[in-house]
């Protein structure tokens, strides 16, 4: 199946469920990586809704991403509680050593990173989370470590 | 003999091995013959001895933290399955001070079950709340969390118990409860460790809320950034379901009560409770004006009972113990308990659960330790990233709502986030700006561009263009947000930023306030 019949029949799935458009678009991320802007409109028909207001949804919302993340996404975070213990020097750390600017991708599509708005972890700061996997009291060597080691995993 | 050990699978405990800490704990039991039982519980909340392993002998649990996979074979060697001497031996868990000194009502489970066995939830009073509230009428329920004092957890403070009654006052074809699990607020993690480490409380204190409103469907609106959370929650509702707490009859009773966890996908103003009921409806998380209230129109336009995480969990034994039981902890109007949060820049970063009347100066120094950096604690920002940066001189001010909003702070959900000196306050408070123009919903103008126009005249003041003319700006710029903005976000930004300004105005290049606003 290519991805706009996923994106159809994910959407199709949901039509009944009560305000069913999220749960279909994190469905669509989910099988896709990404909710490409080209099933925007296959999504909007099936909720009888217009494309302007789907899109108005996916764009709202920080987790959905209308392009394809790199193979690892790095969320560094960036809340007040990191921040308190040297979050905001990480992320410089993170965007040389990936090789990305925040909100980027470095160019050999590995990595994404994202900055993240608290992961709970904020008495065990800073906090990352490589592909949903988290990892607490990060050094700079201990980041290099763990995205080096999720490299190879991937 | 099987010994049986614990190995947290809390996210804090995750994020520093615990995984790797479980496998190893299997393997050298294997490779040494001897019986081990692994039970995944969940985190006592002292994170800065994650992972911390207990092992059940005939005194009690002894806690040996933190344990990292290259302790395991040690530890083996100095037979900690029968709580032998070692270096990360800290005793019997219940005497570790940091707990000892707690008063857990609402946590009490915290730590020590399966996290999703129901069997396990029971054999510590699980359920026992359920079960009373099946014996009441719906307003005696109602009466018994109005006398209980218990005001929303999520930090607007408002009793839970006028939500209730409204709702269940209302006539409507179909109600709900929605628990607001968009834990979004640096330096919060009750509601995470709730859904990981007790999430059957939490359908619980749901399922009550059912029974006492006549409302038939509940949501959990969870976060995206909890993956954890949500399998947890899921895990434990097809559990509770499977036993009979919930489902289309709980326990013969005829009460029909069903729990759906909805994922959230990362905006910070869902946490807003009319903003969260449009995300539930599959729209743009865009605030809504009140009235009509979400008790009278709430999901779906029907009326809804929305409650925090640990509004909701702290149900339970208020209905299992009574609503006396409950009130006689606290102070004045803050009745009960509240899971304080210690986080950032602390030493002993973890969950106190305290009545509310204790000070800041206790939780930073007698449970925290002072700062993780060692060096003297500057500014304490506590109720989130919305609440003030609270000086030393009010730290021995008690936490209760009524006394921090008289000095301009709130207590709001117990995040206690802590800097250091080396903390600049003028760039906490632009970020405190910064923060509200990404994540503002849009709705209102004093949000939507105050916040943007804010970052730019912290800038000017940090770098002396015109700064006395700015700081009256800045401050007049507060004043229209703090009484214009629609909800929360715009209406609370201000409090970090005035707060920072007012108390640390040497970091803006300014010698001292002109006056004090808020």
């Amino acid at each position: 199946m290519n991805n706009l019949d996923i994106a159809t029949s994910i959407a199709a799935a949901h039509t009944n469920v009560p305000g069913g458009l999220l749960p279909a678009l994190h469905g669509i991320q989910d099988a896709l990586g990404h909710v490409p802007s080209d099933v925007v409109p296959a999504v909007a028909e099936q909720f009888n809704l217009s494309r302007a207001e789907v899109h108005g949804v996916v764009s709202y919302y920080h987790h959905f991403r209308s392009t394809p993340a790199g193979r690892l996404l790095v969320q560094v975070c960036s809340a007040e509680a990191c921040k308190a213990m040297g979050a905001d020097a990480l992320l410089e750390h993170a965007k040389k050593h990936l090789g990305c600017d925040v909100h980027g991708t470095s160019a050999d599509g590995q990595y994404s990173l994202e900055p993240v708005f608290c992961l709970g972890l904020c008495a065990s700061s800073p906090a990352i989370a490589v592909n949903d996997e988290v990892h607490a009291r990060i050094t700079p060597a201990l980041f290099d470590d763990i995205v080096e080691e999720a490299r190879q995993a991937s | 003999m099987t010994t049986t050990v614990y190995v947290p699978r809390d996210s804090a405990a995750l994020a520093v091995g615990a995984d790797r800490v479980a496998r190893q704990i299997e393997a050298e039991a294997i490779a040494r013959k001897v019986d081990v039982r692994i039970v995944r519980n969940g985190s006592r909340g002292l994170f800065w001895l994650e992972t911390l392993v207990e092992v059940a002998t005939p005194e009690g649990r002894v806690a040996y933290g933190p344990v990292t996979r290259a302790d395991v074979a040690g530890l083996f060697d100095a037979s900690f399955l029968s709580g032998g001497a070692h270096a990360l031996n800290l005793g019997l868990t219940d005497e570790i001070p940091y707990l000892k000194k707690q008063e857990r009502l609402t946590f009490m489970r915290m730590g020590m079950t399966d996290p999703v066995s129901v069997a396990d939830y029971e054999a510590h009073e699980g359920f026992a709340g359920l079960r009373r509230a099946l014996t009441l009428a719906p307003a005696e329920i109602v009466q018994q969390v109005l006398d209980s004092g218990l005001r929303g957890r999520g930090g607007a403070a408002f009793p839970a118990g006028i939500k209730w009654k409204t709702v269940l006052a209302a006539q409507a074809p179909q109600k709900y409860i929605v628990c607001n699990a968009d834990e979004g607020d640096s330096g919060t993690f009750s509601d995470r460790m709730t859904m990981e480490g007790d999430p059957l409380m939490l359908v619980e204190g749901m399922a009550i809320a059912g029974i006492a409103t006549g409302a038939t469907e509940g949501y959990i609106y969870v976060r995206s950034e909890y993956p954890h959370a949500i399998a947890t929650l899921n895990e434990a509702i097809r559990h509770a379901e499977q036993a009979g707490f919930l489902g289309d009859d709980i326990l013969g009773s005829g009460h029909r009560f069903r729990l759906t966890v909805r994922k959230a996908a990362g905006a910070y103003v869902c946490g807003e409770e009319t903003a969260l009921l449009e995300s539930l409806e599959g729209r743009r998380g865009i605030v809504r004006a009140k009235p009509p209230l979400p008790a009278l129109q709430g999901l779906f336009g029907q009326p809804t009972v929305i409650n925090n995480v640990i509004t909701l969990a702290s149900v339970p034994i208020i209905l299992s113990r009574g609503a006396d039981f409950y009130k006689n902890y606290g102070m004045g109007r803050s009745r009960g308990t509240l899971p304080f949060q210690l986080a950032g820049n602390i030493r002993q970063g973890g969950l106190v659960e305290k009545a509310f009347g204790l000070t800041l100066r206790e939780l930073l120094y007698d449970f925290g330790g002072g700062s993780a950096s060692g060096r003297p604690i500057k500014a304490v920002q506590v109720g989130g990233p919305l609440g003030a940066y609270v000086p030393e001189a009010q730290w021995d001010l008690p936490l209760d709502y009524e006394a921090y909003a008289a000095v301009g702070a709130v207590v709001g959900h117990g995040g206690i986030v802590v800097h250091d000196d080396t903390a600049d306050m003028s760039q906490l408070a632009r970020y405190a700006m910064e923060f509200c123009a990404i994540e503002s919903c849009g709705k209102c103008t004093p949000c939507r561009i105050g916040s943007t126009r804010g970052v730019e005249v912290i800038d000017k003041i940090t770098s002396n263009q015109n700064r006395p003319q700015q700081v009256i700006l800045l401050r007049d710029l507060c004043d229209t947000m703090l009484h214009g903005s629609l909800c929360a976000m715009g209406g609370m930004t201000p409090y970090p930023v005035l707060s920072a300004i007012n108390h640390y105005p040497e970091d803006f290049g300014i010698e001292a306030p002109d006056r004090f606003a808020a």
